[in-house]
């Protein structure tokens, strides 16, 4: 415990100099910003930003995109609420009940709930963070190559059967981006691997183009030409106060909240999505008054902005501990450590308490910012939903190139961008799910090192991934939950 | 065709592509020691069994696409075409212009003069705040521009 208080002290000494808080501002703020506005989720607003982080130190790129993170879990309740109109997907929720009390005139305890609530469950699951990724990574350590190829194996099953669609598509879309993966000079070799006439891609596909195609150039496909949205009605700052009654109604959502949110973000998958869906259920059945559920229910507000918030903060574990996504954010966010020379993996909170701590103390900064930011500033947020969106994504698109252009500096890459946009479009509209494709390609270098390296250590014999304890766990849980996800459709 | 059957037929014709260059051109080593063929050629394997297995499945609904959203779609990427076209050619100020230019007046129909000045504020103000500010290189095009 002590060590814990004195490596926390280290991380307040990082988080509180002038550059990290700068930066974990504007991490917020854009974050706050890219929640709300239709077209541009979290995924996408860190793919755009990713080249921006480059000049930065490793610390505080990270703690501007966790910013971008957490804000746009803040951000996306407040369209939710005013405008019955999810700025991501982890606010669906939010929309049911949060935009029944704005009818109502309680749109601002709604949304001071939903700040609140966010507020409470991020610093109580840092706390978890803090006390579970440490020890995570110390029994990492112990692993070989067999137990770190069983584990990704694990890691991608997991996130196939938990995401929302069929396991069918996930799993394919998944082998989809390992095989994006394997362009370019194999590590082991030398030899260049789909090459296609182009040097460019000796060093392979780039995440960002990637990610950007799929996530920002699709939305913008799919989103471009959709009515214009209702115009807002900005809650007086007095309105914003909740009653007791709505505080005494909260309290215990959001407690549920938060640790149910906490343990499906450790999870891979849609973690914050399936986390918020996961609350409203339980919040309706728990509750004394269900048929309140859908009429302006403030617990069905607290419960998933609570659960989505701490889902986030979950999903940082195996990424910090274990250097394993959890999801498609978390990715792009490793992918920005490996930029900046740093190594994820069970090494990083030995090698680097700096930026470990530094990150856990900026999180927490970075909810007080947030806390402080939203409520205030709700006003000018919904000011810029008003820019029709026929002038605004053009301006997204714009960001989409520049973004794409800066983190490569080629033209190569913008052409995969626009590629990937094409594809991402045509996967929506038959009903696929992208992220795998994201999550397969950050992961695939690394399977496939972990894959090679096993077989080199046990004389080329595959018994290597059942004969030891830990690896035959992981591709047991692996074959367990693979079958769960077929059955359940 | 459904869009399970679609999509799944894509994937295994994708697959096949990718094992029939991964026979052709890369060193498969031996199961013991497998060398840089190996993964791409099982993954197109396994890419393949998925695709087909999704075709023979079937099912699926296509996401309701009218006319004009489909349009809108084609412009919008051959509007990221010319980008990555033109980007290193003309720079980025004058890409940036041009594309925007275009949405706004092609596309969007709005009137001329916002969607000039929107268009010019855009691409003058991003290429001062990357460019000069936050010193990431971007393209200039003739002139120095």
């Amino acid at each position: 415990m002590t060590e814990t208080l004195a490596n926390l002290a280290l991380g307040f000494s990082v988080a509180l100099s002038p550059q990290v808080l700068i930066y974990c501002v504007i991490g917020c703020f854009i974050g706050t910003l890219v929640g709300m506005l239709p077209g541009l989720g979290p995924l996408a607003g860190i793919s755009l930003l990713l080249p921006v982080s480059f000049g930065l130190s490793p610390t505080v790129a990270l703690v501007m995109l966790a910013g971008i993170y957490y804000g746009a879990m803040y951000g996306g309740s407040t369209t939710s609420i005013l405008m019955r109109l999810p700025g991501e997907a982890a606010s669906v929720m939010t929309c049911i009940d949060g935009h029944a009390m704005a009818r109502q005139g309680r749109a601002g305890a709604a949304l001071a709930i939903a700040a609140i609530g966010s507020f409470v469950a991020g610093t109580l699951s840092l706390v978890g963070l803090m006390l579970l990724a440490p020890p995570l990574a110390s029994l990492a350590l112990k692993f070989g190559p067999p137990e770190q190829c069983a584990l990704l194996v694990l890691g991608l099953v997991v996130l196939a059967a938990m995401g929302g669609g069929s396991v069918l598509k996930s799993l394919a879309m998944t082998v989809l981006g390992l095989w994006l993966g394997t362009i370019g000079i194999d590590q082991m070799s030398g030899f260049f691997r789909f090459q296609f006439g182009l040097v460019e891609l000796g060093d392979g596909i780039g995440l960002v183009p990637v990610a950007v195609g799929l996530f920002g150039i699709a939305e913008i496909l799919a989103s471009a030409g959709k009515p214009q949205l209702e115009r807002p009605r900005t809650p007086a700052f007095r309105e914003l106060w909740p009653s007791r009654r709505e505080f005494a109604d909260s309290a215990g959502a959001i407690g549920r909240g938060t640790v149910l949110g906490f343990l499906i973000g450790i999870i891979p998958g849609s973690a914050h999505i399936v986390a918020s869906f996961a609350s409203y259920g339980i919040e309706k059945r728990v509750s004394k008054t269900p048929e309140r559920f859908g009429q302006g229910a403030i617990a069905g507000v607290a419960g998933p902005e609570s659960a989505n918030n701490a889902a986030a903060c979950g999903a940082l574990v195996p990424m910090l501990a274990l250097g394993v996504p959890s999801g498609a954010i978390p990715a792009v966010m490793i992918a920005a450590l490996v930029v900046h020379g740093v190594a994820p993996g069970p090494t990083l909170i030995q090698d680097q308490p700096a930026l470990f701590w530094g990150f856990v103390a900026a999180m927490y900064v970075g909810n007080l910012v947030l806390l402080a930011m939203n409520l205030p500033l709700v006003g000018v947020f919904v000011q810029l939903l008003r820019i029709p969106y026929a002038y605004l994504y053009p301006a997204i698109l714009a960001f989409c190139v520049l973004g794409v252009y800066a983190a490569s500096q080629s033209a190569v890459d913008l052409w995969i961008m626009a590629g990937a946009g094409a594809v991402g479009y045509g996967l929506r509209k038959a009903g696929f799910e992208t992220a795998p494709v994201v999550l397969g390609l950050v992961l695939s270098p690394m399977l496939e090192n972990a894959w090679r390296q096993s077989l080199a250590m046990s004389d080329g014999s595959y018994a290597v991934f059942v004969q030891r304890p830990i690896a035959a766990g992981f591709m047991l849980a692996a074959a367990v939950m693979l079958a769960w996800g077929m059955r359940r459709r | 065709m459904s869009a399970d059957r679609a999509a799944g037929l894509v994937l295994a014709a994708l697959a096949a592509g990718i094992a029939a260059i991964a026979l052709a051109e890369l060193p498969m080593g031996s199961w013991a020691r497998p060398g840089a063929g190996a993964a791409p050629l099982g993954l197109g394997l396994i890419l393949g069994g998925f695709g087909l297995a999704l075709a023979w499945q079937g099912g699926g609904a296509w996401e309701a696409t009218d006319r004009a959203e489909a349009g809108r779609a084609l412009a919008i990427l051959a509007a990221a075409g010319f980008a990555a076209l033109a980007f290193e050619a003309l720079g980025y100020r004058l890409t940036m212009a041009a594309m925007l230019a275009f949405l706004l007046l092609a596309v969007e129909r709005k009137p001329v003069l916002p969607a000039l000045a929107w268009s010019a504020l855009l691409s003058l103000g991003s290429f001062h705040a990357f460019s000069v500010w936050l010193r990431v290189p971007l393209p200039r095009g003739p002139f120095g521009f």
